[in-house]
């Protein structure tokens, strides 16, 4: 089915979130949009997908124009979505999932599962995997979840399916599995709408790429594209993807970890005896995906969340038993996860943010009456310094940008004199401006003398940014590995498998985006950063 | 796939002390509030963060409604119904006088009384409504101050109460040198009044239960023991329910002479109004307060002790309801009775969300409601319209201050936020 969209406009009060967009998606094409947080990709989808209605343009599939008031009708017309965040009943099994909003009876009243779980069986044997019809969603992995929406989508006749970056929630060996699904799908003449803002990906699968920058479309380019082509049309000037730095020059101990266990709040181990160094002057990159503990160690080094037993050492000195307030006083800068919830109050001024853990001292204030005209002068400097864009520094923060709030973060954080930072995903949902910004202070950080972990489930900013890669799965450290390993490497270790096998397994088998770092273009190229590691700590 | 059921993160949402929590209050982290209270932070959230036009808008419609209420209520109005048609003129003539007698007598009897003989009797009603608003204010400052810190703090009453019990106990069986008496009386009532709001301010932090529970059974608790304690040798007078009279030297003095009622005590809600501003604007204790209120989560991540938080603004409202308490017994009673608390304690939570939980608002919130009960008495003696319009009126304004959307889709204003955050969500 050819798709296309022609002049799609769509307005939120003033603000046009679409401008006349124009787009062709062939028959059997994957066609990657590319574009940054807030560029407009997820508006466009969901005009498509009937979820909203556009204020111009139109939609035509094959050669006739059609309007959707909702999913249920872009459904009937073949168009098939996977959004980011899974739309299925946890509980449910596969086959209930699958059949869910078009149920088939055989009776009044009764379902006929037995004809959904053949439905899975074959549709899931046509695109090469297995999938069990009977096992329960929650008891599934994230990527075999993800199967099960594409199999639902497909099973709904989807012609064109939409996949809404599909590959943030997976490892690098599931994102090289789905790449392969997608490949079938498009011999068997399905379109793919493949929505992105990971640069690796498109250039390995896409057949055509449309770019969209603040709602318009500001180019097509060929997959042949080098990505600094691709991130500098995304960003609208030039960028530079890699991370300039010098070789680590590590100098004693800021983070010593030994014998962690955490446990969450149903005393299940989250945390299993981890024990982990990381030296002044080095950046240790905590690499796994999302969920395998690494939040929950970031937390006990905090001393927020839950109980959690083991030594903790910042500088040589047993924190564990401190409160958050007195880490904090020993040197230790926290940027959270989850920025919104944790990192900033988003109804306070900038200026007040930018003091929130600092307010107590001097001489931010004094006998416990805040010196204003300090904090506003504060905040002036940290604003310029930081290059944060905003209007006043009197503006709710919750009014700035992703990548704004995450500066007033990090410039907050990095306002003590530090011993350690801990960065969790400190670019996640970044432009890709920010995000080189944040690199370079996080380096200068280094450079300055503090021992700084990173948490990042981004292979290619783990990649960027360490001098050493510690891996999580599952609660467990796998393995402590160079700066400079192996993509696939990396990523078997992330699926839990130890070094030494992981090693051997990626000589054998290479992924599509691993082979693609093989034949990587000089502009680009990340390089790894040589230098000598004496404490290696492999995989239990 | 290899990685099975850890491949997702279990949502941390209580983290029950366990065993091998580090112990001491420094190293215990802090205990996250139940999800529950989540829904009401928000809602607050969004009720003190309505525009000034909302708050207003909503006053102004619930006289229209009350307006409706008038014309149902008036005999006469009625009784043109039965012609309406015929002559339509007449049930537009006695809609209109019903209606503007009403408010004018609402007017007199709240601002200036026209109708007076003496020039002392016309400008009384102003004073009445700045009397009767003293207490509201104050209880208002202290709910409008946990509601801001996110705690939806109903139990003005009981900490009222204890005050109001130690400050007449205070005021009536100690002797002391007449500014001295006052100010212990003062001290006292607020102690009481702490001591009230502390109790669900620790049951919350230590334990974790919810402030609207715990406040609105202390309410109860509250009521009870006052019937109780006026029962006891210490309390008794004359009359039964009633506590000896306080000492000349424990009233708060007037500040128009004897004819009037309104006393020091507006004096000194002016004044810790300024004071809850400075906190709650210019000290670091204020900044944590709202930091928590707005975001507990991030106020934790940044050191702050949420609990220790929790209980200070408990207790810090408690005083401020103690003192008005402190304003029934010193200023307006001059004794303890069984209903001193009147409705103060509930009215304060009006009051509080009508001024945005800021103490300007407060203050001028307060004056209003001052204004309707002053205004109400008259009302319903001259219009004929029944008093309880009042109660009605009061009603309605929580309604729809409850209910921003609605009062801003009646006068078409805009959304608060505007484009920008809009933008966000789309993008999002």
């Amino acid at each position: 089915m050819k798709l296309e969209l022609r002049g799609i406009t769509k307005k939120f009060g003033d603000f046009v979130a679409n401008d006349s967009i124009d787009m062709v998606v062939e028959p059997g094409e994957i066609h990657a949009i590319l574009g940054e947080n807030g560029a407009g990709k997820s508006t466009l989808m969901n005009v498509l997908y009937g979820l909203y209605t556009p204020d111009g343009g139109e939609i035509v599939l094959d050669e006739q124009p059609v309007t959707f008031s909702g999913p249920g009708e872009a459904m009937a017309a073949g168009i098939g979505m996977v959004h980011q965040h899974f739309m299925l009943v946890p509980v449910f099994t596969v086959a209930e999932n699958i059949v869910l909003g078009q149920e088939r009876l055989r009776g009044p009243g009764l379902l006929d599962l037995d004809a959904a779980r053949s439905l899975v069986r074959e549709t899931a044997a046509s695109l090469g995997f297995d999938l069990d019809p009977d096992a329960r969603i929650e008891d599934l992995s994230v990527g075999a979840q993800q199967r099960v929406e594409i199999v639902k989508a497909l099973s709904r006749q989807a012609e064109v399916l939409i996949l809404d970056e599909p590959t943030a929630v997976l490892t690098p060996q599931e994102t090289d599995e789905l790449i392969q699904i997608m490949g079938r799908l498009k011999d068997a003449g399905t379109s793919i709408i493949f929505i992105t803002h990971k640069l690796r990906e498109v250039r390995a699968v896409a057949d055509a790429i449309t770019i969209i920058r603040l709602g318009k479309v500001v180019g097509s380019a060929d997959p042949s594209a080098t990505e600094t082509e691709l991130a500098s049309l995304m960003v609208g000037r030039s960028v530079n993807l890699g991370v300039d730095k010098q070789p680590a020059q590590p100098s004693g101990t800021a983070l010593s970890v030994r014998g962690l266990t955490v446990l969450d709040p149903n005393g299940v181990e989250v945390v299993k005896d981890v024990s982990l160094d990381v030296r002044r002057g080095e950046i240790v990159a905590l690499a796994g995906v999302q969920g395998n503990g690494q939040t929950e160690l970031t937390e006990a080094i905090l001393g927020v969340g839950p109980s959690h037993a083991g030594v903790i050492e910042l500088d040589g000195t047993d924190i564990s038993r401190l409160g958050v307030r007195a880490r904090l006083d020993s040197g230790l800068g926290f940027v959270p996860e989850d920025r919104t919830t944790s990192g900033i109050v988003a109804d306070l001024s900038i200026t007040e943010n930018l003091v929130l853990d600092l307010v107590g001292t001097s001489p931010y204030s004094s006998f416990g009456s805040l010196n204003v005209n300090f904090l506003r002068e504060n905040a002036r400097h940290r604003v310029e310094e930081f290059d944060v864009r905003t209007t006043s520094i009197d503006r709710p923060v919750g009014t700035l940008s992703g990548g704004n709030q995450q500066k007033v973060v990090l410039a907050r954080e990095l306002s003590r004199d530090l011993t350690l930072l801990v960065a969790s995903q400190p670019t996640r949902g970044l432009d890709v401006g920010s995000i080189e910004f944040v690199h370079k202070r996080i380096v200068a950080e280094r450079d300055r003398g503090a021992g700084v972990l990173i948490v990042s489930t981004e292979l290619d900013e783990v990649l960027a940014l360490a001098d050493r890669i510690a891996v999580m799965c599952g609660g467990l450290l796998v393995g402590v590995v160079d700066g400079g390993e192996d993509r696939d490497v990396l990523g078997l270790m992330m699926a839990g498998v130890p070094v030494h096998e992981a090693r051997a397994q990626a000589a054998d088998h290479h992924t599509v985006l691993g082979e693609a770092d093989l034949d990587v273009d000089p502009a680009t190229a990340v390089e790894p950063v040589p230098h000598p590691v004496q404490d290696q700590e492999e995989g239990r | 796939m290899t990685q099975d059921e850890g491949s997702r993160r279990p949502d941390a949402v209580e983290d029950a002390p366990t065993a091998d929590r580090p112990t001491g209050e420094v190293g215990a982290p802090d205990q996250q509030p139940p999800s529950t209270s989540n829904a009401l932070r928000e809602a607050l959230q969004s009720m003190m963060s309505s525009s000034v036009l909302v708050t207003v808008g909503a006053v102004v419609l619930a006289l229209v409604i009350g307006s409706v209420l008038i014309l149902v209520g008036d005999t006469a109005v009625q009784s043109t119904l039965g012609y309406l048609f015929q002559r339509p003129g007449d049930f537009f003539r006695e809609a209109g006088r019903a209606i503007s007698d009403s408010y004018v007598a609402l007017f007199q009897g709240a601002i200036y009384d026209s109708e007076a003989t003496t020039a002392e009797r016309r400008v009384r009603p102003l004073t009445e409504t700045l009397t009767i608003a003293v207490p509201l204010i104050f209880a208002g400052l202290g709910i409008g101050l946990t509601f801001r810190v996110g705690l939806f703090n109903i139990g003005g009453q009981s900490q009222l109460v204890l005050g109001a019990i130690l400050g007449a106990w205070v005021g009536f069986a100690l002797d002391m040198p007449p500014v001295v008496h006052i100010v212990v009386v003062l001290f006292a009532a607020a102690l009481g009044g702490a001591i009230a709001g502390a109790i669900p301010g620790v049951l919350k932090a230590r334990f974790g239960a919810h402030e609207v529970i715990t406040t609105i059974m202390l309410n109860n608790t509250s009521r009870y023991f006052l019937l109780w304690v006026l029962g006891t040798g210490a309390f008794l007078s004359a009359t039964p329910q009633v506590s000896p009279g306080l000492a000349e030297t424990a009233r708060l003095p007037l500040l128009l002479g004897g004819s009037f009622r309104l006393h020091l005590g507006f004096v000194l809600v002016l004044l810790t109004a300024f004071a809850v501003w400075w906190l709650m604007e210019r000290s670091v204790l204020g900044f944590q307060m709202r930091a928590v209120g707005v975001n507990p989560e991030a106020a934790r991540t940044a050191g702050m002790s949420v609990r220790k938080i929790t209980v200070l603004a408990m207790a810090l409202a408690g005083t401020l309801c103690g003192l008005a308490g402190a304003m029934q017994v010193a200023g307006t009673e001059g004794r303890l009775t069984g209903s001193v608390y009147g409705s103060i304690g509930f009215d304060a939570i009006t009051v509080a969300l009508l001024g945005r939980s800021r103490p300007l608002g407060t203050v001028l919130a307060g004056i209003l409601f001052g204004a309707l009960a002053a205004g109400g008495r008259i009302m319903s003696s001259r219009a004929g319209t029944e008093a309880e319009l009042v109660t009605v009126l009061q009603a309605v304004i929580v309604l729809l201050i409850a209910a921003p959307p609605l009062v801003r889709s009646v006068f078409r204003l805009p959304a608060p936020g505007g484009p920008r955050t809009r933008a966000k969500e789309v993008a999002a």
